[in-house]
């Protein structure tokens, strides 16, 4: 297939490689990815807001909404907060386990880590549920009353599944790029394994764990589908945001706006001070404590440490996140296989919303690409000056940190100023808002691991900017890319809390699962799980494809 | 008493075997070098004496302890980089002072080792540099400083001078023996540079693909070479080859291509045997104009070579073999190419060896 790229796009690559060498459409090319960036990915989400200040008012005259959202935001942070730092604990020792291990089975195992990250949060949301609250199904049946019912602790659960691939994916990465040779030189000077960690490897890995950190950390507070489905009557920022939508009570819009306000000023000033602070934060290094540690590092210890590790893995994170296939096989077996397969019932909408969320996941991985790649490149190389550069740099990253739902309520205030955008082209621009960031920061980050030795080598045997790119930057880059595709397309499928927000006609699978589970359309158990096996399944599919693709990348 | 006995001992990295089945000795207090190209096992064997890889067969014994399952940082070693791996988060004094600190030594006698540390190597001034504000030589002198304050008594070091410029690497292979041989420390020192190792070692190993060839001094190693490839890469040596025609009892004669005969004394062979005839540049005479003498052979300059301190010529031989002749660049006259010249070979500083059953090529090849 490369082949053939090569030699249809021979014609189009020269004159793309002489239009590259001149200055001026070079800029005009950095010029239109940065208003792209400004127009379609960061303002809206951010102006809708500001364009309904004054309704603000609203919510200070009524009291009871006003202390409802104080709540709820203050447990959006709170739940946040802790997850992320439970993930980091869970995650760490798993990276590690993956790292440090040479077998094939452990290949397996960094595979299935993935998984909670490539369902759609909406059916991993349902499948915890499942496994924790039905009193009829999962493990509650063994005890005949919920185990944990809906509520904050359920939440906690959810977002800590949701977020653990990819605090995983993050530090395992972190760990695959870190020289060895520190943690020798450490243990040849006398330290215990334990100690070789704590005070060489993990102060060297900090910034790695921070992004691990701030990547829960965001995700938690925008995450919307899965812990809608999970809230019960207790509300979180998000949560509040979807409730007030669909009552449309009197003065919502005040609280709305207010929420979302809070909610994003809040995140971009805490992850401004993790991008400040962390990487001045010291860790005790100086202190060892030989004894203790060398007890820590001892076999023993190891292997309770490595088995608590799966054992929390397999109890806390995966059989929940695939529980869901029980009523799915239930649902084989009494033939709601045969109605949904023949599209009768509800099952005709599913389809249309698949077909639909597909579609949309599609459109916005391309479009992002195109648009993302010389972004990445810009910051990457800093081609508009450092100041500038590391400013883009922290811009990109705010589409992620926004609470879905409030980018989506924004963001459709914003649009709705132009009544002639159909409703399908909010749905777009709000995934492509939500996906750009994904995969920005991780072809930024691979495009600064590309030696610019290997560019200015190429440039001085002749090749002109564009030939640089095609020769030396895509090959050396295309995993990351791939990889960072296959990211938003994952993420625009499981997209549910700015969809909410955004659409009122249109419905994308998420969506449409989040009306099944709660009923706003009649659907039995054996229905919902079946709709969210098939999204399981699909997402699988192209979880083993991209895997295929990047396999021996790390 | 820090000596080093390796039994058997075989790793292998997949079908790559990377240490095959090597037996070795190395003394207390002893400068000990393994020498061989790159990718031969030299840092490997490094690293299975240091703990940081474990042996597929075979055993190590440290200070006559069995090891093999000792873990790197209760094997009482200082191991020295190639490229440092200086802790890049800490100043230089907390690298130096880390060994005294992870094994928890009272807080005066970590001040006083660290001190004495960075003095010895002349960085204390620099204690709170950290790796990045140093250069090259200062890093590998804070590494080697750092190896040795957690009172190392057997010192690993993988070509610790390797990424150097010339000069500084140079002199620091003096320091470095020095250095240890105050300290009466037992050193196993990695290089692919014959020059260093010949400089600073007691003995050197000679290593090709995994296994050791030869254990010697450098003396033994340049004048007694076991093996056609030691002899060539300790040193350089013309490799010519031939059959023993006659032996007798001072040595043996030897017919190298076109019937040119050679004698050689000191060399016991049998008659009839194919051989390759090794002979150092240095130990060649030459002489101008066609000359008759014993083992004077006929020639004339196919190419000549200023090289500073010495001349280098190419002389093909009247049988069409080519031999390096190396004379000191002020002594004697030089010769012209194409000038008619006769060599001499020495009978008592040629070595002879059993022809490779692989072919000599591929016996002298690096990989
Ligand atoms: N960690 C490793 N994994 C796989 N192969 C290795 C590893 N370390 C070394 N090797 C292989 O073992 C052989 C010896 O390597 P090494 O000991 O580094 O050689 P040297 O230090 O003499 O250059 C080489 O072929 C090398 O490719
Ligand atoms: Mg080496």
């Amino acid at each position: 297939m490369d082949g053939l790229i090569t030699v249809k796009g021979r014609n189009l690559g020269r004159f793309l490689e002489v239009l590259s060498s001149k200055r001026s459409i070079r800029s005009l090319i950095y010029a239109c990815t940065v208003i792209f960036f400004f127009a379609l990915i960061l303002l809206p989400p951010i102006l809708g807001i500001l364009l309904k200040w004054n309704l603000i008012g609203q919510i200070f005259e009524n009291s009871s909404l006003m202390s409802r959202a104080m709540s709820a935001i203050y447990a959006s942070f709170a739940i946040a907060l802790f997850v992320s730092i439970i993930d980091v604990i869970a995650g760490l020792p798993m990276a590690w386990f993956i790292w440090k291990g040479k077998s094939k089975w452990l290949n397996a195992l960094d595979t299935l880590a993935d998984i909670p990250f490539i369902v759609p949060t909406v059916a991993l949301g349902y499948s915890i549920w499942l496994f924790w609250s039905n009193e009829t199904q999962g493990i509650s049946s063994l005890f005949g009353a919920s185990l944990v019912s809906p509520g904050w602790l359920l939440i906690i659960l959810v977002h800590f599944v949701f977020s653990y691939p990819a605090v995983v994916r993050v530090m395992v990465g972190a760990l695959f790029d870190y020289k060895r040779t520190y943690e020798e030189a450490s243990r040849t000077l006398g330290a215990a394994p334990v100690t070789a960690d704590r005070t060489v490897t993990f102060p060297i890995l900090k910034t790695s764990f921070i992004a691990a950190f701030t990547l829960a950390f965001a995700r938690s507070i925008s995450e919307t589908g899965a812990t809608v489905i999970v809230a019960g009557t207790f509300e979180n920022g998000p949560v509040l945001i979807n409730n007030l939508k669909t009552t449309q009570q009197l003065g919502y819009e005040g609280a709305l706006v207010f929420v979302s306000f809070i909610l994003i000023a809040v995140s971009c000033m805490i992850f401004a001070t993790i991008m400040i602070l962390g990487p001045k934060l010291k860790m005790p290094v100086r202190k060892v404590w030989p004894v203790a540690e060398r007890k820590l590092s001892s076999h023993g210890l190891t292997n309770l440490r490595n088995t608590s590790t799966l054992l929390v893995f397999f109890v806390l994170v995966l059989i929940p996140s695939l529980f869901v296939a029980l009523p799915a096989i239930y649902a084989i077996l009494n033939g709601t296989l045969n109605e949904a397969l023949s599209s009768t019932g509800i099952w005709q909408g599913y389809w249309q919303s698949l077909s639909l969320s597909y579609g949309v996941a599609f459109v916005a991985t391309l479009l992002n690409t195109v648009a993302g790649l010389p972004m990445a490149i810009l910051i990457a190389r800093k081609r508009l000056g450092v100041l500038p550069s590391t400013i883009l740099d922290v811009l990109v990253n705010i589409p992620m940190i926004v609470p879905s739902i409030a980018l989506g309520v924004s963001l459709s205030i914003f649009w709705n100023n132009f009544p002639f955008i159909p409703e399908i082209g909010l749905l777009l621009f709000a995934h492509l808002s939500i996906t750009y960031p994904y995969f920005v920061r991780s072809m930024t980050a691979a495009i600064e691991r590309v030696d610019m030795d290997l560019e200015e080598a190429s440039k001085t045997l002749g090749a002109k900017p564009f030939a640089v790119f095609r020769t030396i930057i895509l090959p050396l880059t295309k995993y990351s890319l791939f990889a960072g595709a296959i990211m938003m397309f994952t993420r625009s499928v499981s997209e549910t809390g700015a969809t909410l927000a955004v659409v009122t006609e249109l419905k994308t699978a998420p969506v449409l699962l989040v009306e099944w589970v709660k009923q706003i359309v009649p659907a039995s158990p054996m229905e919902i799980g079946l709709g969210c096996g098939f999204l399981i399944i699909l997402s699988f599919v192209i979880l083993l494809i991209s895997r295929g693709t990047v396999r021996g990348r790390y | 008493m820090p000596e080093v006995r390796l039994e058997n001992v075989t790793k292998k990295y997949g079908k790559i075997i990377a240490v095959k089945n090597v037996n070795l000795h190395v003394h207390d207090k002893e400068y000990f070098s393994l020498i061989g190209p790159s990718g031969c096992g030299k840092t490997t064997l490094l690293r299975l004496i240091a703990g940081l890889v474990q042996p597929d067969e075979g055993k190590i014994f440290i200070e006559n302890k069995l090891v093999t399952h000792i873990p790197p940082e209760d094997r009482g070693i200082g191991f020295v980089f190639q490229t440092y791996a200086l802790f890049p988060h800490m100043n230089a004094w907390d690298n130096v002072t880390y060994g005294p600190r992870v094994k928890a030594w009272e807080e005066e006698k970590r001040e006083r080792i660290g001190r004495e540390m960075l003095e010895m190597v002349k960085l204390y001034e620099r204690a709170d540099a950290v790796p990045k504000e140093l250069s090259g030589g200062m890093m590998q002198r804070v590494a080697l400083a750092r190896a040795l304050a957690a009172d190392a008594k057997l010192l690993l070091l993988d070509e610790p001078l390797g990424a150097l410029d010339a000069k500084i690497r140079f002199d620091l292979r003096y320091e470095l023996r020095k250095l240890v041989k105050d300290l009466g420390l037992t050193a196993v020192h990695v290089t692919h540079d014959q020059g260093e190792a010949m400089a600073i070692s007691d003995r050197i190993a000679v290593m090709k693909k995994g296994r050791i060839l030869q254990v010697d001094t450098p003396q033994e190693l340049y004048m007694k070479p076991q093996h056609v490839f030691v002899a060539n890469f300790i040193g350089e040596s013309n490799f010519l080859e031939g059959y023993i025609v006659e032996t007798n009892d001072k040595g043996c004669v030897i017919e190298l291509r076109g019937g040119v005969i050679v004698n050689v004394v000191n060399q016991t062979r049998n008659k009839g045997e194919r051989v390759v005839l090794a002979v150092r540049p240095e130990t060649l005479s030459i002489e101008k104009g066609h000359k008759k003498g014993l083992n004077c052979i006929t020639g004339h300059i196919e190419r000549f070579r200023f090289e500073g301190t010495d001349v280098r010529y190419e002389v093909r031989l009247k049988n069409e073999d080519v031999v390096v002749i190396v004379r000191p660049a002020l002594m004697g006259e030089w010769f012209n190419e194409g000038e008619k010249v006769t060599a001499c070979f020495p009978t008592d500083k040629s070595y002879l060896f059993t022809y490779p059953s692989l072919g000599l090529r591929s016996e002298l090849a690096l990989e």
